[in-house]
């Protein structure tokens, strides 16, 4: 005991006084060491197309981070360019102050990366693809069993260890490319959709695991989803992305503060009556959408009859009439003046349903 | 080093799960040597190649299952393509040479041993080893057959996206290369303008190579042999290594 604080407290003496004169930028320098990921008008085009529209920002050591966005906003894309995958069009990145492009290998090394799409070998079993990807990373192999053993534990796989994973649901298959993804330990972990097609309760079961891992190792997470309350309860921050572009980043909180109060959504015949009659102060915000209006207000609960009695006497007719506490899919609204869901409908994602198919 | 065995390593898991996949591949040539060999045994006649069309086609028949397991092995990337894996390999902070050279050697060893399996079949209807050298030659060629096609595969599924393209390969690539090296009848006995072009057929090489090691005849010179699949399995491997480097995820 004696002995530590001793050595504590001249390791810091010697720091103190070196401080000074060798490291003059100390403030930035250690700044620049709780960034993980820096980004810099990074883009990406296919031929005509822009999938990644010059988008820059920072994620912190240890933050989750999620990439929102309805299909072909350019995530996957992104995720690509960071993982060293695809090669920027312009711009640039790095990760742990490595640069992508400058040292693909260095990158490779300190990240972990699920796949949208699956990415196991179906005819081995779930250890020996893990003990693949260990050997890969060059694990040595007394630290590989251990780590695979405790891995796999950790997605509750243990017991299937030695089945082949062609026998596995969508969900083990998902768990176990997890525990791969973490096996060599990687200080950033991308995500690609890691629950799409799950069901509820093994959704909330991964995120769980998610949540838990980058708590207690301490890693970077970055990750995308389709399912906006899971982004809402789990990320620190959120970027939405909308045909490449990051229209909107911040903390949840924050972005649906951004929306100014509680959400009403009057469902009528004629909506652009109701933004017309619809003026009053305490009302933040009025947007039409199809045959409905959305408008946002501080204390909804107390400011709905005199909504209902204006419409009246307007004789504006109201088919329905729902308040709900603003979600990110309200941001999403605001900001792209869409629903997910329709964005969704627009873009014609037909590749990810044929590699679907061919994996049957 | 240890990645090129683990990806060797892989393959042979998969080799050794696959119970369908050995046994389609081996009865094939099995029902040519049964067929072929019985049918014409009594019919042919090789002067000076031993006289006996069953031992003469022995032989050919595990380049023949050299040839067609390495060429499937090879291809073998594209369902790794599909099937997602290629990514989970090539995105690892290892070389794309270390992995070729890996697949390489794993398509190669299962080749072999398909061609073993052959050879071990065949001692039960006529196939004498002659001594161990020869019988150390012949697996030599063996080998170098697996190395040349299997890197050839590779190369072919560096460029496909899916397995569209692998039937016009087969058809128009691998039998014409089969057919042309005399696995099948003594390239003497062909129209004099046929001779050349089995010359030009890298497998002819091989198939002479085995046959010399087993049989103790060949009908060109073995030390040729060696050098002409030789260089062709290095040629396939440079080919393939560079093709293979070129793949996108
Ligand atoms: N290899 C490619 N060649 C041509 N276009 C591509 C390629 N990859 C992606 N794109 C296009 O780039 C755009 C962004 O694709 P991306 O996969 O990044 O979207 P995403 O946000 O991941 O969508 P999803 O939610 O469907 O996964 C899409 O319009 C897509 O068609
Ligand atoms: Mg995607």
């Amino acid at each position: 005991m004696h002995t530590r604080y001793a050595t504590m407290r001249s390791v810091l003496t010697v720091q103190a006084s070196k401080l000074p004169e060798e490291h003059p930028m100390q403030g930035k320098g250690s700044h620049y060491m709780a960034v993980a990921i820096q980004i810099r008008n990074l883009t990406r085009r296919f031929n005509d197309l822009v999938a990644v529209d010059n988008i820059s920002f920072d994620i912190d050591h240890g933050e989750i981070f999620g990439l929102l966005g309805p299909n072909g906003a350019g995530k996957t894309t992104t995720l690509s360019m960071l993982s060293t995958m695809l090669k920027p069009t312009s711009g640039s990145a790095t990760i742990n102050g490595i640069d992508i492009e400058q040292d693909e290998d260095g990158v490779r090394k300190s990240i972990g990366i699920v796949f949208q799409d699956q990415s196991l070998d179906e005819e081995l079993t779930a250890w020996e693809n893990m003990d693949f990807h260990g050997r890969l990373y060059r694990i040595p192999a007394d630290i590989r069993k251990q780590r695979i053993t405790e891995l796999l534990n950790l997605v509750e796989l243990e017991d299937r260890k030695n089945d082949i994973v062609k026998t596995f649901s969508g969900g083990m298959r998902r768990r176990l490319e997890i525990a791969r993804g973490l096996l060599h330990h990687p200080s950033v972990l991308f995500l690609d959709e890691p629950t799409l097609g799950l069901d509820p309760q093994t959704r909330n079961h991964l995120w769980q695991y998610i949540a838990t891992l980058a708590k207690e190792k301490g890693i970077t997470i970055i990750l995308t989803t389709h399912y906006m309350d899971e982004a809402d309860r789990l990320c620190n921050r959120i970027a939405i992305i909308d045909h490449g572009k990051i229209i909107a980043l911040d903390t949840p909180k924050n972005l649906k503060d951004g929306i100014g109060g509680d959400v009403v959504t009057i469902k009528s015949p004629d909506p652009a009556a109701i933004v017309a009659v619809l003026t009053e102060p305490w009302i933040t915000r009025t947007e039409k959408h199809k045959d409905e209006v959305n408008i946002s207000l501080q204390n909804a609960e107390q400011h709905i009859s005199a909504i209902v009695t204006l419409l009246t006497t307007h004789q504006v007719s109201i088919e329905s009439i729902a308040i709900h506490k603003p979600t990110l899919e309200d941001v999403f609204l605001s900001f792209t003046g869409k629903t997910i869901r329709e964005e969704e409908a627009d873009h014609k994602t037909n590749m990810r349903m044929y590699q679907r198919r061919v994996r049957h | 080093m240890d990645i090129i065995y683990t990806i060797w390593l892989r393959n042979m898991k998969r080799y050794i799960r696959s119970k369908s996949r050995i046994i389609g591949s081996i009865s094939m040539p099995l029902f040519f040597l049964l067929f072929l060999g019985f049918g014409l045994n009594s019919v042919v006649q090789l002067p000076g190649l031993g006289g006996n069309y069953i031992v003469f086609l022995i032989p050919g028949m595990v380049a023949m299952s050299v040839l067609f397991t390495s060429v499937f092995s090879g291809i073998q990337i594209i369902w790794d393509k599909q099937f997602g894996f290629l990514k989970e390999t090539l995105v690892a902070p290892v070389s794309r040479l270390e992995i070729m050279l890996g697949q390489t050697l794993g398509g190669a060893t299962t080749a072999v041993l398909q061609g073993f399996m052959i050879l071990v079949l065949s001692v039960f209807i006529g196939l004498h080893i002659l001594s161990l050298t020869g019988f150390l030659l012949a697996f030599m060629f063996m080998a170098l057959i697996g190395i040349s096609f299997t890197a050839f595969g590779i190369a072919i599924a560096s460029r496909m996206e899916d397995m569209t393209g692998f039937q016009l390969i087969m058809n128009f690539v691998v039998f014409p290369i089969f057919g042309l090296s005399g696995a099948l009848f003594p390239i003497s006995s062909l129209p004099a303008w046929v001779g050349p072009v089995t010359l030009l057929d890298p497998l002819t090489y091989g198939v002479e190579g085995i046959r010399y090691g087993l049989t103790g005849v060949s009908q060109v010179n073995p030390l040729a042999c060696f050098a002409v699949i030789g260089s062709f399995a290095l040629v396939m491997t440079v080919l393939g290594a560079f093709l293979f480097r070129k793949i996108k995820f």
